[in-house]
């Protein structure tokens, strides 16, 4: 510190300015450091509030079907959150397949939304996205709403029999999660 | 900075005088609500809720750190250490009433203080900086009240919690990541718990910081009054103290009874029962609603029900909320008029009482269920909110014609009636309050 205070002599007497732009480098170069410095102690701070190991770890679930008589839906939970496995009417699915594409808000077809061969398991997160609450219509004689899929009861949105969005302030069909089959009557989900 | 006719600090003690030259906090004191602060004479009962609000804010940070003494935040025990806050802990439940039903208490206070500014243009030139700064403590209060209602993790603490940061879903493209950032995971869980009692228990702080800087704000200008004529004179002050300490007091007094009365008699009135169930994550409650002071603004959050040239209707509810307070602050640029009070304004004070209805009847729909009518009666309320501000205000400042101002605020106090029109004052025509 005292050297450098020694080496730099003010400015004015220096030809050319050599020493305004020398003492201009050193404190943008400071100035760059700490900022620097400071951006790199706020990542763990801002990044500690994401989610943590634990929460992240893919905890994938296999759900036994095999009970679901058709008409019925159960729920269970995924990832904390609960999910739908639902088994279709022929009415139902008749229903999801003669709607047009062009009246949904947010277009799916139920082949789209289940998997192949095994179009009467529609598996959706029971979480509305319009403000994730679990809609109504997989328990045993909750309402199912006008399109008689499910129903939220906060805010009103109405699903129909494929899950999808027909009705209220939700923008999106309900969530379709990654899953598989392995067996019949067995299902992989995550 | 005070009026030149402020009283001095003049320590007599020798133990003072030792005090005043080393730390002049006692002179801070005197000169910021003591003697040393000089008044308008005319305030009415109306001035009384900026000290209620810090009353109540001192009301719930004493409880506050005695209930976080019993708490823990943790969802496996969150929902009975309350329980046990309420059963066991000596005295547990009247803290516990206090300090639920003080914030309750603080609202009221604070929604009475704002509408008095609104009413006597509190947020005109000079005293911008006072109003916004309101604003900020307003939106600090409204986070710390909703984080502290998550804490017992009842029915309505967890679905309240998934609603609110629910919204920030909404913003496109990031809205999820920034969900499952504030939560710490994809459900509120033990992490938003801890994270929301941490933060529950640091922002009533920062409030008082920001009520800091409030006053120091206020106090540049000095009071506004209810005239909105300023100061010209030592005739037209008080010291604070002992004439504003009084009248504040004996409000103080009023405020405690009501606040004992709700303490004793009705602690659950502006509950919900829901909220004695324990956090379920698979089960919605049939009808969820955030605490009665957020009723105007969910009221507007759910008024949006389609979508509009392609923005969904979630996000335009979200932006509509927000939109209704970042509004406020925009106030004083939009109400242009010169005349502060709305005792001055003819027009301007039936529009005043129509918002207070219209804010009534959007709080009402607020807390009604997602159905007809209340949707359609809170598309037109939530309308009205914003053409209030954006439309009435500014052609209000253009058109109306104010009634004339008194000359000053003794000419008003010695006529007996501050509204009517006074005949020693010579200004034919309305004009701007003179001292700036």
């Amino acid at each position: 510190m005292v050297t450098g205070e020694h080496a730099v002599a003010p400015q004015e007497e220096l030809p050319g300015g050599e020493g305004a732009r020398r003492r201009d480098f050193i404190n943008i170069a400071a100035v760059s450091v700490a900022g620097v410095g400071a951006a790199t102690v706020l990542y763990p701070l801002i990044t500690q509030m994401n989610p943590s190991a634990d929460v992240l770890a893919l905890a994938s679930i296999d759900v036994d079907i095999s009970a679901i008589a058709e008409g019925q839906a159960i729920k269970t939970i995924f990832r904390k959150q609960p999910l739908f496995i639902r088994h279709l009417t022929k009415k139902e699915i008749a229903e999801a397949e003669k709607v047009p594409l062009s009246e949904l808000r947010d277009p799916q077809t139920l082949t789209e939304r289940t998997k192949e061969g095994h179009k009467q398991w529609l598996i959706t997160m029971g979480v509305c996205t319009h403000l994730g609450c679990v809609p109504l219509g997989a328990g045993e004689g909750e309402a199912r709403g006008v399109f008689g899929g499910y129903f939220c009861p906060c805010h009103g949105s109405s699903y129909d029999t494929a899950a999808r969005i027909r009705k209220g302030p939700a923008p999106k069909n309900l969530e379709v999660p990654e899953y598989s089959f392995t067996s019949d009557t067995v299902v992989k989900v995550g | 900075m005070s009026f030149p006719w402020a009283k001095h600090y003049e320590p007599k003690h020798p133990l003072m005088q030792w005090v005043d030259q080393r730390l002049p906090l006692p002179r801070l004191v005197y000169n910021a609500v003591g003697a040393g602060y000089p008044v308008p004479r005319n305030l009415n009962y109306f001035w009384n809720f900026g000290v209620l609000a810090g009353a109540a804010l001192g009301i719930q940070i004493i409880t506050g750190i005695v209930l976080a003494m019993h708490y823990a935040a943790n969802g496996m025990v969150a929902f009975d250490s309350v329980e046990h806050i309420m059963r066991d802990v000596n005295s547990g439940w009247l803290l516990r009433y206090a300090h639920a039903n003080g914030a309750s208490m603080f609202f009221i206070v604070v929604y009475l203080h704002i509408f008095r500014g609104l009413f006597y243009g509190s947020y005109k030139a000079p005293r911008e900086m006072v109003w916004l700064l309101g604003l900020v403590i307003f939106l600090l209060m409204m986070a710390t009240a909703f984080m502290g209602y998550v804490l017992p993790w009842g029915q309505m603490s967890f679905w309240g919690a998934k609603v609110i940061t629910g919204l920030f879903g909404a913003i496109p493209l990031v809205g999820p990541t920034i969900q499952t950032w504030l939560l710490g995971g994809f459900a509120p869980d033990d992490a938003a718990l801890n994270r929301f009692f941490s933060l529950h228990y640091l922002l009533p702080f920062v409030i008082a910081a920001v009520i800091i800087l409030h006053i120091w704000s206020l106090h540049i200008p000095g009071s506004s009054n209810p005239t909105g004529v300023e100061v010209k004179g030592p005739q037209d002050t008080v010291p604070f103290h002992p004439y504003y300490t009084a009248k504040d007091g004996f409000g103080l007094g009023v405020f405690l009874i009501i606040f004992a009365l709700m303490l004793f008699f009705a602690p659950n009135m502006l509950g919900h029962p829901d909220n004695y169930i324990p956090a379920n994550p698979l089960s919605t409650p049939a009808h969820i609603v955030p605490e009665w002071y957020f009723w105007p603004f969910y009221a507007i959050l759910r008024a949006f029900t389609v979508d509009i040239f392609g923005i969904p209707a979630k996000l335009l509810g979200v932006i509509a909320m927000f939109g209704s307070i970042i509004l406020l602050f925009f106030l004083p640029w939009l109400d242009n008029s010169p005349v502060r009070s709305g005792n001055y304004r003819p027009r301007f004070k039936q529009f005043f009482w129509i918002l207070v209805v219209d804010v009534l009847i959007l709080g009402y729909c607020g807390g009604a269920p997602a159905e007809e009518p209340y949707v359609m009666i809170s598309q037109v309320a939530a309308a009205y909110y914003f053409a209030h501000f954006l439309i009435v205000l500014p052609l209000l400042a253009k058109l109306e014609r104010p009634l004339p101002l008194p000359g000053s605020i003794t000419e008003a106090v010695l006529s007996g009636h501050s509204g009517s029109t006074l005949s020693t004052n010579t200004n034919s025509a309305p004009s701007a309050p003179a001292t700036h």
